[in-house]
């Protein structure tokens, strides 16, 4: 069980403002449900950029619930500049702490207000990541620049530290090495950081979001004409996982919908390198 | 504290029966003999050391003979795994599935990183395994076949009777981790040609500490613990004596209890089963529920995630488990769901009752009305399927 601060506790027992915004003037996610948990943030704010309301809803642990609860009771009242300024860590501190393998979820509530953040001023999350973000942990789609950031912001000094406040590195464990030049580049003694070039590439948890959004738009609508449905099992770098329901799933030609209809789409509308793989239920 | 304590989470650990704990008392106190010794003291202890490995014995069919104890199931399999190989050490190949439990699954991950070659048996959506799959990766250089009984997390029970002779017939040695399918499902050894089987005593109401492992006359073996000639030489250090003689008990009882765990256990699982299933909002069993242990159910709650049920389960007195990330301690999902391919949306809302003979039907009651109440609670705070929860208020 893990040891969480009796604040945690109240605030995943007694969430405060959850629920809907339905005319929010910004909204903001983070996370992904593939990772176990997300958040969605909606923001009312006023023409002095004043939120003057704040509602969450979150799939997640108990840590995932009680951080974005304490997220909106932090930001109700302050200006979004102000509100810009408060890190993960302060989240955390909020809370009377989180166990060190739970941060993840402070910095999944920052994730979101900044996203909201975002959208108030405009910038779309593809506009924000695209081009600058270099994922290095393929696992859970962590780009360097986050990785960065949270060491920064919570002076962090091991790989295991990273992994506990951002998942990366708590997979398949590739990316150690390159973790540990993050965290050699920033550490105080080093050298000034050197840029590296960046490689404009979705991260695992844009690309499940954009494939989970070209199912619903272009895909569902016209399986569930024929009494069918599709289901994302996993995406692992260009290998969408699917399972066909209901009708198609008995469907002698569904093998064929599969290669000649859907992977055309995914193609189209995430990315031109993907192939699709089916499960049978 | 809440007034009720519903404990389902039997697959990690039991209640020590009342029977097995008395019958441990004496060996903390009079009975403190070393079996070992020459003289009195030690002579009436080794007897009933040696009542205890009957006991055991005739739980699974084996020969007293072949009976050695270990500390724990961990033990076992590591012996097991590692007893057999330096004892063949010319065969380089080894075969496991994807769904074992760690102790297997992360010594067999050193061995391939240490000059094996490793296969890894796939399961299907129902988490079955595939026998034409063993039967292709059998080969002259395969040394040993690893598989479990039954799954911890799904129950599914693996057709290992039939795995263990196309092993004999390949030349191989097959061990079984048995963990969790001793007391709760019949095993006879006599039967089938599987060389080493594992049980952990506290799976089934004996004490933490103490487990056994089954080792067939014959059978190529190198012990691992060296030291005195304890367990006929196969595993060295002064027996556990009080919990040897408790898991000779336990034994002794799961040999009376197996039928009731297959009716009565079997249907308060069920009953369980089927109530969610209907009553819930959106619920589906992980795994092949017709090959199943009769004390589990695993049941994937879409869009509600492990860790928080856990919590508000564990408010209203209810021990359960989940395959979550956030309760693996690790970041990762459970391995074995992954491996059927279970979607990311069930993965993580995912909960496992295991029940026991002490589990009643105003437990089951209880569970389905608390995990009713907490499956609507957490859908009102996800941001997933709101659509689906709106609806079904109306």
């Amino acid at each position: 069980m893990w040891d969480y601060t009796d604040k945690v506790k109240e605030h995943f027992m007694n969430p405060r403002n959850v629920g809907d915004i339905p005319d929010a003037d910004a909204v903001g996610e983070a996370g992904s449900l593939a990772c176990g948990d997300q958040m969605k943030l909606m923001l009312k704010v006023d023409e002095h950029e004043v939120i003057t309301d704040a509602k969450f809803q979150t799939f997640g642990c108990g840590s995932a619930v009680a951080s974005a609860s304490a997220l909106t009771e932090m930001i109700i009242g302050k200006t979004l500049s102000e509100a810009e300024k408060i890190t993960n860590r302060d989240i955390a501190d909020f809370l009377g702490g989180l166990p060190a393998e739970k941060m993840h979820c402070s910095v999944m509530g920052h994730e979101a207000l900044e996203a909201a953040v975002q959208h108030y001023r405009g910038v779309s999350a593809q506009e924000a990541s695209a081009g600058k973000k270099q994922i290095v942990c393929e696992c859970f789609g962590v780009t360097a620049e986050e990785i960065e950031r949270v060491a920064r912001d919570n002076a962090l000094r091991k790989i295991e530290d990273v992994t506990n406040y951002t998942k990366a590195g708590g997979g398949c464990r590739q990316c150690h090495g390159r973790i540990q030049e993050i965290l050699d580049r920033i550490a105080p003694a080093a050298e000034p950081a050197v840029v590296r070039p960046a490689a404009a590439k979705m991260t695992n948890i844009q690309k499940m979001k954009l494939i989970e959004e070209t199912f619903e738009k272009e895909i569902r609508p016209m399986l569930k004409a024929d009494g069918g449905d599709i289901e994302l099992i996993d995406v692992d770098g260009d290998r969408v996982v699917v399972s066909l329901r209901g009708m198609c799933s008995a469907c002698a030609s569904s093998s064929f919908t599969l290669k000649k209809y859907i992977e055309p789409k995914l193609r189209e509308f995430v990315s031109p390198a993907l192939y699709i793989e089916e499960v049978k239920p | 504290m809440s007034i009720r304590e519903v404990y389902v989470d039997n697959n990690a650990t039991t209640m020590t029966a009342p029977e097995v704990l008395e019958s441990m008392q004496p060996f903390f106190s009079r009975l403190y003999g070393n079996p070992s010794s020459m003289h009195q003291f030690g002579g009436q202890v080794k007897r009933h050391i040696d009542r205890a490995r009957e006991q055991v014995a005739a739980l699974i069919g084996a020969h007293p003979a072949e009976i050695m104890f270990t500390s724990c199931g961990t033990e076992s399999d590591n012996a097991a795994i590692r007893g057999v190989l330096s004892a063949t050490p010319d065969k380089k190949h080894i075969i496991t599935s994807r769904v074992e439990h760690p102790a297997v699954k992360n010594v067999f991950q050193y061995l391939g990183q240490n000059g094996y070659r490793v296969s890894e048996l796939s399961v299907d959506r129902e988490g079955r395994l595939d026998l034409d799959e063993l039967r292709e990766v059998l080969s002259d250089d395969t040394a040993l076949v690893s598989l479990m009984w039954a799954n911890n997390e799904t129950g599914v029970i693996f057709p290992v009777e039939q795995a263990a002779e196309m092993v004999r017939a390949a030349g191989a040695a097959f061990h079984c981790d048995a963990v969790q399918a001793a007391g709760k499902i019949p095993i006879d050894l006599k039967r089938t040609p599987i060389d080493l089987l594992s049980i952990s005593g506290h799976k089934l109401h004996a004490p933490k500490g103490i487990g056994v492992l089954f080792v067939r006359k014959g059978t190529h073996f190198s012990p691992w613990l060296l030291g005195g000639h304890q367990e006929s030489g196969r595993r060295a250090g002064t027996e556990n004596v009080p919990s040897i003689v408790g898991l000779g008990r336990a034994c002794e009882l799961a040999r009376e209890c197996i039928e009731a765990e297959n009716t009565a256990v079997k249907a308060l699982r069920d009953r369980l089963e089927k109530t969610l299933l209907e009553r819930a909002i959106d619920a589906s069993v992980n795994g092949d529920t017709v090959n199943r242990l009769p004390n589990t159910t695993n049941i994937s709650f879409k869009y509600i995630e492990g860790e928080s049920i856990l919590i508000l389960l564990s408010e209203a007195g209810i021990a359960a488990s989940s395959g979550s990330a956030c309760t693996s301690g690790s970041l990762e999902p459970s391995h074995v769901l992954r491996a059927m391919g279970v979607p990311f949306t069930r993965v993580h809302g995912s909960v496992r009752f295991s029940l026991s003979r002490y589990t009643t039907a105003e437990d089951v009651d209880y569970i389905v009305e608390n995990m009713l109440r907490i499956e609507r609670r957490l859908r009102e705070i996800s941001p997933f399927g709101r659509d689906e929860l709106a609806s079904q208020s109306r």
